[in-house]
């Protein structure tokens, strides 16, 4: 449900950000000095405005951050609005358009920032973090790439990250003789062996369609690298066709043909909670889905996580592959940018510096069961509450030279959705591997 | 007898009278044009302005918040060689078709039976129509969990018959989804129809029967010669509501399929809508509504024409 959200609000700023960059392009220049006209209430008092969208316990720590730092602040003040996640997109780019933006805005990276950085609506963190080396480096690596744009910086990490993995039914596992597989040949063994026993291998949310598309994530990247998904995104002529592409689907039709997927998986879903249910009845043994699927089994399942039996391992390494197969994909973060029209950039810095994923916030992530991606928190996270499960997550972010933002959302939406439908007549066997990509480069668009 | 309302004849611009009808049209009296102008206003506001509005986006480049470019008819060059648009054409048309090959015979059947004076009748009734109080959401998430392949009653069914465990693929199988769904849709929609036809029956007079028991003939000549040709005008009605009604279908199909698996189900109405709303082409999905309205007007008057339904023929001369 999570994923779906962020995706349709992906599309929207994706256009609201090209919108914006058509407007923007008419009155460029217009960048306001920090301070000297700053809407200060008092004398040398500087006002901030931060958009959010969390909602809930979320929402919660995001204005406990914000009270801490006027706290601690005797000049600057900081401001708090909460939106709706579908509404947000468009007043963002509303704002953007007209050069009302607040000074610190909630976005997604990837393209979509992309799209306002071009307009000229984002101010460039780099020479800050430069600056200031343990703030650069307090955060992961692989998590900054959503935000790096030809080595600039447009946005801090201001939460938590969702990468995706395979769930594992250990009692299914322990019962036929199985450990997590480690490449793609030790997956193809698992799934034959089940198969053998009349237990589903896999679960496929096929009917939502995004889930599909993760094992083409996974598989490309660590077929050929994230340059191959990298041309696509610039809109490079044929990048459809890349082997790694037709090599990807060739190993998603292998599955199919395996019988790896429950019957009808076209038309189970993941938002009903269809397919995570295969898992915990013990009819699936496995299924690649993001972070967020440990709380559904949470819910719906609490003794299956408390009785050892829910397990989680990494996309398998396909041997000969190019990618490294430490990367990862999925959700990175979401991220706080300074808007352009700022009046008070550098009170907006130190809000940034300061207030976001302070230590205080980190504690108060993690105690809501979500791992923030800044360094050194290890122990915090063992400590936690489903430690193992957060320390898991942690290590794979931390270790991932590469982590791919989901392509649904870092493409436009009509080549996403064209994507989307393709690459489910691929799982159906409707279309091959080679027509999927003569089919795709019809749709490649630059951003 | 009362004479023909005149709603018919503005609505479907048939069958204009002579003289003395036109003059009395001029001189249209004050009250009728007062008590009239509310409905005018409705229709105005909710159909004939939005529809013009459709017509103007679908000559725009636009995403539907911002800035929008005029594009001339360049939305429209694309829509004849589009194949997914073509594609969802030729789905609409079969599921057009397919609705009113399972709902006619079922409905006109139900109808027929409920207007009659068997015992229980009501009781049968109630069963019936217990479909008309349903939302569409509702129906198909009670359909998408009676399909289920792998937790649903039908596997349970199939299983008890001796079925393999994946035997109950339905909506996931592109081949099938499609008459899947125009079930569904029917088993929605089979109410109302009944309902149409079992007022349409009731209305038949009873001498009718009773003459032609006289002359000797049975129960199926009965139907055939005597409740069929008296029910024209409500297979007319139902016809032209099931096949504008499929051509608009959306609603069910989105929650049941979401027009998969591949594009198996994405008729014309839910390209629409992705078209519009999650590819953000307002322009283009506003093509795709134009086409919709103009094919489902279009057929409603061709149907009107072709029966002399337009013309209010009546069906009980000498009676």
């Amino acid at each position: 449900m999570q994923h779906r959200l962020r995706k349709a609000a992906a599309a929207a700023i994706t256009l609201g950000g090209l919108a914006a960059g058509v407007a923007g392009c008419g009155n460029g220049g217009q960048t306001g000095n920090a301070g000297t006209s700053g809407n200060g209430t008092a004398a040398g008092q500087q006002n901030i405005t931060l958009w959010d969208i969390q909602t809930g316990d979320l929402q919660k720590a995001i204005q406990s951050m914000v009270d801490d730092f006027n706290q601690s602040q005797s000049n600057i003040h900081a401001t708090v609005q909460f939106f709706e996640n579908d509404p947000y997109k468009q007043k963002l780019q509303v704002a953007m358009g007209s050069h009302s933006a607040p000074d610190i805005f909630f976005g997604w990276g990837g393209g979509i920032l992309k799209s306002y950085i071009d307009a000229r609506d984002v101010y460039d963190l780099t020479d800050a973090l430069n600056k200031d080396p343990q703030w650069k480096n307090k955060f992961l690596p692989s998590v900054m790439s959503a935000v790096t744009f030809d080595g600039h910086i447009y946005g801090i990490p201001n939460n938590y990250v969702q990468p995706v993995f395979f769930f594992y039914n250990k009692k299914l596992f322990d019962q036929y003789g199985l450990q997590p597989p480690k490449t793609w040949d030790d997956l193809l063994h698992c799934v034959q062996v089940l198969k053998q026993h009349g237990v589903i291998p896999i679960a496929l949310a096929g009917k939502d369609k995004w889930p599909d598309l993760m094992y083409e994530e996974y598989l490309v990247d660590r077929i050929g690298g994230p340059q191959v998904f990298d041309n696509i995104v610039a809109g490079k002529p044929d990048a459809w066709s890349d082997p790694a592409v037709l090599k990807a689907n060739e190993m998603i039709q292998q599955l199919v043909d395996m019988g790896a997927f429950e019957p009808g998986y076209a038309s189970v879903g993941y938002g009903d909670g269809e397919a995570t249910a295969l898992v915990y009845t013990d009819k699936a043994a496995m299924q690649l889905m993001g972070s967020w699927d440990f709380s559904s089994v949470l819910t719906n399942a609490k003794s299956m996580v408390d009785n050892g039996q829910l397990g989680w391992f990494p996309f398998p390494s396909v041997p000969s592959g190019a990618g490294n197969p430490a990367d990862v994909a999925g959700n990175p973060s979401n991220f706080y940018s300074i808007s352009m029209d700022s009046k008070n950039k550098d009170a907006a810095l130190t809000f940034l510096h300061d207030a976001v994923l302070s230590d205080n916030t980190v504690k108060r992530l993690i105690d809501l069961g979500q791992v923030p991606p800044v360094q050194g928190i290890e122990d915090q996270l063992k400590q936690a509450k489903y430690g193992d499960y957060m320390t898991f997550q942690y290590d794979l972010v931390k270790n991932a030279p590469h982590f791919q933002l989901s392509w649904d959302q870092a493409l436009p939406p009509a080549e996403a959705q064209q994507l989307l439908t393709d690459l489910d007549k691929v799982f159906l066997k409707q279309m091959t591997p080679q027509q999927f990509s003569d089919d795709m480069n019809k749709y490649l668009q630059k951003q | 007898m009362q004479p023909p309302l005149p709603a018919p004849e503005l609505l479907f611009g048939g069958g204009r009278r002579a003289g003395s009808d036109e003059s009395m049209e001029r001189r249209t009296p004050w009250p009728r044009t007062v008590m009239m102008l509310p409905t005018l206003v409705f229709f105005a506001a909710f159909v004939v302005i939005p529809m013009a509005m459709a017509v103007y986006y679908s000559f725009l480049r636009w995403n539907g918040i911002g800035q929008p470019q005029w594009t001339g008819g360049a939305n429209w060059a694309m829509v004849f060689h589009d194949p997914q648009a073509l594609h969802a054409m030729w789905l609409t048309l079969a599921i057009t078709v397919l609705s009113w090959v399972i709902q006619t015979p079922l409905s006109l059947w139900i109808g027929v039976f409920l207007a009659g004076r068997q015992r229980y009748k009501n009781v049968f009734g109630i069963l019936y129509f217990t479909p008309l109080l349903f939302s569409a959401a509702a129906i198909g998430i009670t359909w998408s969990y009676i399909l289920n392949p792998n937790f649903g009653l039908v596997l349970s069914l199939l299983k008890a018959l001796g079925f393999p465990a994946d035997s109950a693929n339905i909506l996931g199988n592109p081949r099938w989804a499609l008459f899947t769904v125009a079930c569904v849709v029917s088993w929605q929609f089979i109410p109302f129809h009944s309902l149409l036809y079992q007022s349409g029956s009731r209305q038949i007079p009873e001498t009718l029967y009773e003459a032609a028991k006289i002359d000797g003939a049975g129960p199926w000549r009965m139907f055939f010669s005597i409740t069929l040709p008296q029910l024209k005008y409500t297979v007319i009605t139902s016809t032209v509501l099931i096949l504008t009604g499929s051509l608009t279908y959306f609603d069910l199909i989105y929650v049941l399929t979401g027009g998969g698996p591949g594009d198996a189900t994405n008729v014309l109405a839910m390209d629409m809508y992705k078209q519009a709303f999650v590819n953000q082409n307002v322009g283009y999905g506003s093509v795709l509504a134009v086409i919709l309205a103009v094919v489902g007007v279009g057929l409603s008057l061709v149907m009107l024409r072709l029966t002399g339904y337009n013309r209010m023929d009546s069906q009980l001369e000498g009676v």
